[in-house]
C-alpha cells in the first residue's frame, strides 16, 4: 500500500512537554499484563490521520501541553489535530486540521495550547516504526513500544522514519464543529467571555456520560444521587493512566474486592470516595469497586480537560449509549467512505 | 490432573431484558451448580462473573473453562479476554456489535459446554529457583520471627507446594500466585517499599508472586528469582500463563549466579 522510503525521516529537534508515538493501542495482550495505551483522544487522532489519507489507526505523534519542534529530512504531508495552539511552518502561522507540504528542511513548531492539553501529528504514510506485542503505542510505565521499542518518550534528536506516501485521497478540513468536538470547554475569562457572545449559555462543565455497571449495585441510592448531582473537580493526579477527581466522596458498602479486568473509562472509587477514571495506560486488573464506565468520546474530552475544570457525571443507560456511538459514528464515517471506499467498513476503535 | 465442572446456569444482565424477565438462563443437563454471571462493564464490554468472590481453585477452573469455550470467538466478535481471579473481562469491537446482538452468541456459548469439553488439564508445571537468605529477602527474617517459625522453615514451607496461576496483571509479566500456606499469611506491609528488586520472590495474604521489574511494593519479599519473569525480546515472553502450575526451588547463592541471576 505504501512506499517505504527509509532516507525520510522527521526529525525531533525539541520534543516540548511530552511527545509520544501511538498507534490505535495494543489489544489482545492483556493476558502478559500489557494494558492498551493508544490516543488520549481517540478522535483527534482519527481525524489527524484522515486528513493525511492514512488508515485511521497509523502511528502518530501524541503531543501534551506544547513545545514540539520537527524538521522533515525530506518532503512530506502532515496534519495537526486536536488542542488549540499557535502551529507555525518555518515561523510563519499555519492553521491545524489541514493538510499541511513540507519541503525538506521545513521546520514545524507546535506552540502551547491554548485550549486542551493533547494535539496529534500525523504525517502522509505514516511513520515506520517496528510493532512490539503487535502495536507502536509507546507505554512508558512498562518500557514498551515508541521508536526503540523501550518506551521511551520521543527526545531531541530522534528520528522517525516515514513509511512513504499514502495512497489513500486526504479528507477535506473538517467543519468547526468536528474540530471542536473533544475540546473542553473554555475555562479563562476571556474565553468565556468570547463564547458567551457566540452562542449564550455555553457551559464551562463537562458532561462525563456514564454506563453503570460492574459493582453499580454496591453504590446505595443516595451514594448515587450523591455522585451524579454534584459536579467534581480534576485534581492534579491527572495523567495517561487515569484523572483522579475530587469532591463529594462516595461511598460503597464494599471496600475491596477480587482484582478484575478493568475496562476503558472505569470509574473506579477508592476508600477516600473519591472517583478515579481510568484511561489508556491503567493497569490491567484492579480491585477497587468500580460504579460504571463513562463513554469513550467523553473520556478523550476529559483527557483535554486540565486540572481545576469542573466535571459531573449523567448516566446512559446501554440502549442511549449504543444509539451516542452510532450517531458519533455516523457523522465521522460518511467523509470517511466518501474518500475511502475501500475503508468504508472501518476496522479501527475508534 | 483435571477438573470436572458442574455445568452451568447463567444470570443476565437485568438491564437488557424485557422488564420482569426471569434473568436466569439454565444449560438443559440436571445438575447446575456453577452460576455464572453476565454484566456490563463498558460500551464495549461485559465482564463475567464465575460464582462468589474469592480466591478458590474451582473458580480459576471455571474461568478457564470460560475463557476456552470463548477463545474460537476472539479476534471475530470479541477482540479481548481479560482472566482474572473470579471474572473474565469480555470486550467487543462495538463498530460491530452491541451488548444486545452480542448477548445471544455469548448465551449459546457459555452454556454449550459438554462434559467433555469441561475435562480440562490444569496447564503445565513451572520450575522457579529461588535463592532464599537474610540477603537476598529483606524479610526473610521477620516473617520467620512474626511466624514463630526457623527461615528454613519458612522457606521449606514456600517451596514444598504447588501454587496455581490466578491472574496476570498489575504490571506486564507480574503473576498472581495461590494459594499461600496460612501459616505464613502475612498482611501487606503498612507502607510499601519504594523499590523491590527485579525476580523478588514475595508473599503477602495468602498470594505470592516474583516481581518481574523493579518497582515499589507492599509485600514481603524471601529471596530473588533468576528468571526473568517478562522479557519482551523473548517468545514466550512470559514462562507462566494463568492456569498454569509455579513450583519454586530452592537454591544456593552460586547457582543463583549461574542461573544468571544478579544482586
Amino acid at each position: 500500500m505504501t512506499q517505504p522510503n527509509h532516507s525520510a525521516c522527521l526529525k525531533i529537534i525539541s520534543p516540548g512537554t511530552l511527545s509520544l508515538l501511538q498507534d490505535a493501542g495494543r489489544f489482545g495482550m492483556t493476558a502478559l499484563g500489557l494494558t492498551q495505551g493508544g490516543p488520549l483522544d481517540g478522535h483527534s487522532f482519527a481525524w489527524a490521520n484522515a486528513l493525511v489519507g492514512n488508515p485511521l489507526h497509523s502511528t502518530v505523534i501524541e503531543h501534551s501541553i506544547g513545545g514540539l519542534i520537527v524538521q522533515a529530512t525530506a518532503g512530506c504531508t502532515v496534519a495537526v489535530t486536536g488542542a488549540v495552539l499557535p502551529l507555525r511552518l518555518n515561523g510563519k502561522a499555519v492553521a491545524c486540521w489541514q493538510a499541511i507540504s513540507l519541503k525538506a528542511g521545513d521546520e514545524l513548531e507546535l506552540g502551547y495550547m491554548t485550549q486542551g492539553l493533547r494535539a496529534y501529528l500525523a504525517v502522509s504514510g505514516g511513520f515506520a516504526v517496528a510493532l512490539q506485542f503487535g502495536s507502536s503505542a509507546t507505554v512508558m510505565r512498562e518500557g514498551v513500544g515508541g521508536l526503540q521499542q523501550d518506551g521511551s518518550k520521543l527526545a531531541a534528536g530522534d528520528q522517525i522514519p516515514l513509511a512513504g506516501q499514502a495512497t489513500l485521497t486526504a479528507l477535506t478540513t473538517p467543519s468547526s464543529q468536528i474540530q471542536q468536538f473533544s475540546l473542553p470547554p473554555l475555562a479563562s475569562a476571556a474565553a468565556l467571555a468570547r463564547a458567551e457572545q457566540k452562542q449564550s449559555g455555553a457551559s464551562t462543565v463537562l458532561s462525563l456520560r456514564l454506563l453503570e455497571g460492574y459493582q453499580h449495585h454496591l453504590f446505595s441510592t443516595v451514594e448515587r444521587a450523591r455522585f451524579y448531582l454534584n459536579p467534581y473537580q480534576v485534581s492534579s493526579h491527572c495523567d495517561r493512566m487515569g484523572y483522579k477527581l475530587s469532591g463529594s466522596a462516595i461511598s460503597c458498602s464494599s471496600r475491596a474486592l477480587l482484582s478484575e479486568g478493568i475496562s476503558l473509562g472505569a470509574v473506579q472509587i477508592p476508600p477516600d470516595g473519591q472517583p478515579i477514571v481510568l484511561l489508556n495506560d491503567r493497569q490491567t486488573l484492579g480491585g477497587y469497586p468500580k460504579i460504571g464506565t463513562v463513554l469513550s468520546l467523553d473520556c478523550w474530552r476529559l483527557a483535554q480537560t486540565p486540572p481545576g475544570s469542573l466535571v459531573q457525571f449523567s448516566q446512559l443507560d446501554s440502549y442511549q449509549v449504543h444509539n451516542t456511538l452510532a450517531l458519533y459514528r455516523a457523522g465521522f464515517s460518511p467523509a470517511a467512505k466518501a474518500a475511502h471506499p475501500q475503508h468504508a467498513a472501518t476496522q479501527e476503535p475508534l | 490432573m483435571s477438573v470436572i465442572l458442574p455445568l452451568p446456569r447463567l444470570r443476565l444482565p437485568a438491564e437488557l431484558l424485557p422488564a420482569g424477565a426471569d434473568n436466569t438462563v439454565f444449560s438443559t443437563e440436571p445438575n447446575d451448580l456453577v452460576l455464572l454471571e453476565l454484566k456490563l462493564a463498558a460500551e464495549n464490554a461485559f465482564i463475567l462473573y464465575t460464582g462468589a468472590q474469592q480466591i478458590h481453585p474451582r473458580n480459576a477452573a471455571t474461568v478457564q473453562q470460560c475463557c476456552a469455550l470463548l477463545q474460537p470467538l476472539l479476534g471475530q466478535e470479541i477482540v479481548e479476554l481479560l482472566p482474572s481471579y473470579a471474572s473474565v473481562l469480555i470486550l467487543f469491537n462495538p463498530l460491530q456489535h452491541s451488548h444486545l446482538s452480542l448477548l445471544p452468541l455469548l448465551q449459546q456459548v457459555l452454556l454449550q459446554s459438554s462434559p467433555a469439553k469441561q475435562a480440562l488439564s490444569s496447564g503445565k508445571l513451572v520450575e522457579l529457583p529461588v535463592w532464599y537468605s537474610a540477603q537476598s529477602g529483606a524479610d526473610l527474617l521477620s516473617v520467620a520471627k512474626a511466624k514463630n517459625l526457623t527461615p528454613d522453615e519458612v522457606i521449606q514451607l514456600h517451596s514444598s507446594q504447588n501454587y496455581q496461576v490466578y491472574a496476570i496483571g498489575f504490571a506486564p509479566g507480574f503473576a498472581y500466585l495461590g494459594e499461600l500456606p496460612a501459616e505464613l499469611a502475612m498482611p501487606r506491609l503498612s507502607s510499601p517499599r519504594p523499590k523491590v528488586p527485579a525476580g523478588a520472590v514475595a508473599i503477602a495474604d495468602r498470594q505470592t508472586a516474583v516481581y518481574p521489574a523493579a518497582s515499589p511494593g507492599g509485600w514481603h519479599l524471601l529471596g530473588l528469582c533468576p528468571i526473568r519473569m517478562f522479557n519482551p525480546q523473548q517468545q514466550p515472553a512470559m514462562p507462566v500463563a494463568v492456569g498454569d502450575q509455579v513450583r519454586f526451588i530452592p537454591v544456593s547463592e552460586r547457582e543463583f549466579q549461574l542461573l544468571g541471576g544478579a544482586l
